[in-house]
């Protein structure tokens, strides 16, 4: 019999994260697809890939638990736990402080602050509203009619950032089209939504010394990070794997079972 | 899969009493309508409902027809009707829940009573703006539609003390109320009549307090879901004798629910308090959420709201001058926070949950501030909800859900 190993499942309102772990707390296997509509068919296809990652079966998994907004529909998790709990866990296992996490996902925002302990000590989501998520960055880069894979590399080469100033995202498409009308160029733009994303989501809360920044919007998009850390004035870590720290983490309660 | 665990609701005896009260209190004002036989005022649910009812009249209050257009899920089909007309999304969906309902001739009472085919047609609109000025936009729409008078009180808002200057002066108005109500009503004022009511709401409410008091108790025997529609009566009856014996009915109950250490969440394990409007349309669903996570919400400032320990009998006109402006929504945050952390003492909560009502930012106090206040003053983690209290358009369930299982993990943590 291989070695046991411990699942974490993100069932993400965007993605489906999967992350093997094995009992020394190692990452040895990951997968990552679209949630679709079938949550539960997703998610096993997500842990098939991941487990054939980590070289195990099925009856390597000693435990697992499920977190995100479709953890309910996860066949195989021992228990289910918040996604707020497990970014906080993911994050606290690499920096095992007092911390604040941003965490910029495809339909929402968090911010988690930590004690030195791993204690949370409180919590923001962002409002029922896209502002500031990964759904705001798509239904933009489908105005601008260049791939989302793009966003990052064409917002690093702008000189000239737009300045957006509503958060609503029907009123930012309304001024991304005045923009363009401008004669404005896509990568001023695109720099001028990744400033409006960081903008929406430090307004959310105050944020402690150290902060922490994860999630898929941030491992596909780094820059976001470079323009947090101009506004907030201070370096800001992320984890391995920033867009698995909710699965990471909801392996690691699965270790503590 | 994670089997979500079935809650089952303990049954208050006393509800059942309750709600025969409530339907006759609704068939009562709908034979007055029908017939004629006596005037109807209505009455915003802080107004000055002992003068009207001293003068004669029976009293309907419009927003329990919000939060029955509410409860029963059918404010969002109606809102929009109003948006229509220009009254906005943004303010009070109650408001636009009751107007939308109008326009479209549909009420709730119909389904809940049968025969009652319409909300009593008014004789007089009488507001009090201690609340909000959204109560007097509303009670005008319907003086333009009924033809009918509207009258009201005009309340200081954001009141630190409540001084003798301000008492003077709403109890001049509410005296000045009394000569436009002689000529609709067509009765004579009687101070004798009128100090017997008055009398009689301050030990409605009274006996009320006992009530919400009962939740001191450890497991608490009532939920903030459970009295949220308990307190009914002391909306809708106060002033009346058998308003304050169903209460004193309820509070023989619950007495004894907490002598026998009956609890009504199984296993409580948190204790939540809740500050804002319930939202309506998820009460039961809210009942359930937290039951399930073994989280009581047993108090709250909205059903502490009609309380009015002020109301004095000898001296009736000042006393409900005082009564109603001392209220929790009138008062300035400094006064909010002292009295929010007292609730917290005294029911000895874990968390509180601050509900950020979309179309009702007088009632929600998580705009200014407060809630870090709070946090400092008390120590006490909290949790802010987005939603409404009709308007399901600005409720999201899952993200409620999210927030309110993290909050209570962080409880846990906490409790160790």
């Amino acid at each position: 019999m291989s070695q046991s190993v411990y699942v974490g499942i993100d069932l993400g309102a965007s993605r489906t994260k999967v992350a093997v772990l094995d009992a020394a707390k190692n990452v040895i296997g990951r997968a990552v697809h679209n949630s679709g509509t079938d949550y539960g068919q997703t998610a096993e296809l997500c842990l098939k890939e991941a487990l054939s990652m980590a070289g195990v079966g099925m009856d390597a998994i000693a435990a697992g638990i499920a977190t995100g907004y479709g953890r309910s529909n996860v066949t195989f998790a021992n228990a289910t736990k918040t996604e707020i709990a497990c970014h906080g866990k993911g994050c606290f296992h690499y920096f095992p402080h007092a911390i604040s996490i941003i965490d910029i996902g495809g339909q929402d925002n968090k911010i988690i602050k930590l004690s030195d302990a791993g204690l949370r000590t409180e919590f923001k989501m962002n409002r029922k509203c896209a502002a500031g998520t990964g759904a705001f960055l798509e239904e933009m880069s489908l105005r601008l009619n260049i791939p989302l894979e793009a966003m990052n590399d064409n917002a690093k080469k702008s000189t000239d950032m737009v300045k957006l100033g509503s958060y609503c995202t029907v009123f930012s498409g309304t001024e991304v089209l005045e923009n363009i009308r401008h004669g404005k160029k896509v990568a001023d733009i695109v720099k001028g939504l990744f400033f409006s994303v960081i903008k929406r989501v430090l307004e959310m809360d105050s944020l402690t010394e150290n902060v922490v920044m994860t999630g898929g919007v941030v491992a596909h998009n780094p820059y976001l990070v470079d323009m947090a850390e101009e506004i907030i004035g201070r370096k800001i870590e992320v984890p391995p794997y920033p867009q698995f720290s909710g699965a990471i983490g909801a392996a690691l309660f699965a270790i503590n079972q | 899969m994670a089997e979500e665990k079935k809650v089952v609701r303990k049954v208050i005896q006393t509800s059942k009493d309750m709600g025969r009260f409530m339907k006759d209190y609704y068939y009562e004002l709908n034979e007055a309508a029908t017939t004629g036989n006596r005037k109807i005022a209505w009455c915003t649910s802080v107004g000055p409902t002992e003068l009207l009812r001293a003068m004669g009249f029976l009293v309907y209050f419009p927003e329990t027809h919000g939060a029955m257009l509410g409860s029963t899920r059918t404010a969002t089909d109606m809102i929009p009707a109003a948006n229509a007309l220009g009254y906005s999304p943004e303010i009070c969906s109650y408001l636009t829940a009751d107007v939308g309902a109008y326009l479209n001739k549909f009420t709730p009472l119909s389904k809940a009573y049968p025969g009652i085919e319409t909300v009593p047609k008014p004789d007089v609109l009488v507001f009090n703006t201690n609340q909000c000025r959204d109560v007097q936009d509303w009670f005008a729409y319907y003086a333009r539609e009924y033809n009918v008078p509207v009258i009201g009180v005009y309340t200081n808002r954001s009141v630190g003390d409540v001084t003798e200057t301000i008492v003077d002066d709403v109890a001049k108005q509410i005296e000045g109320l009394v000569k436009p109500l002689e000529e609709i009503s067509g009765n004579r004022f009687d101070m004798d009549k009128f100090k017997e009511v008055v009398g009689l709401s301050r030990r409605c409410s009274d006996r009320w307090k006992e009530v919400l008091e009962t939740n001191a108790a450890k497991p608490a025997p009532m939920t903030f879901f459970d009295s949220s529609t308990l307190m009914g009566p002391a909306v809708v009856g106060r002033g009346t004798q058998v308003a304050v014996d169903l209460y004193d009915q309820l509070l023989a109950e619950l007495k004894d629910k907490a002598a026998k250490r009956e609890a009504a969440v199984e296993d409580e394990k948190f204790r939540i308090y809740w500050d804002g409007m319930p939202v309506w349309g998820r009460l039961s669903a809210h009942s359930k959420l937290f039951a399930g996570l073994k989280a009581n919400v047993l108090s709250s400032t909205y059903c502490s709201s009609w309380i009015f320990t002020a109301l004095d009998a000898d001296d009736p006109f000042r006393s409900m001058a005082r009564a109603y402006t001392e209220l929790f929504i009138v008062r300035s945050d400094d006064y909010k926070e002292t009295y929010i952390k007292d609730k917290l003492d005294f029911f000895d909560i874990d968390g509180i949950i601050y509900h950020d009502a979309r179309t009702c930012p007088n009632n929600s106090n998580c705009r200014y501030g407060m809630v870090k206040r709070v946090e400092k003053l008390s120590g006490i983690p909290s949790l802010t909800i987005d939603g409404d209290l009709c308007d399901m358009r600005c409720v999201s369930d899952e993200q409620t859900k999210t927030k309110v299982e993290a909050f209570i993990e962080q409880l846990d943590e906490l409790k160790g």
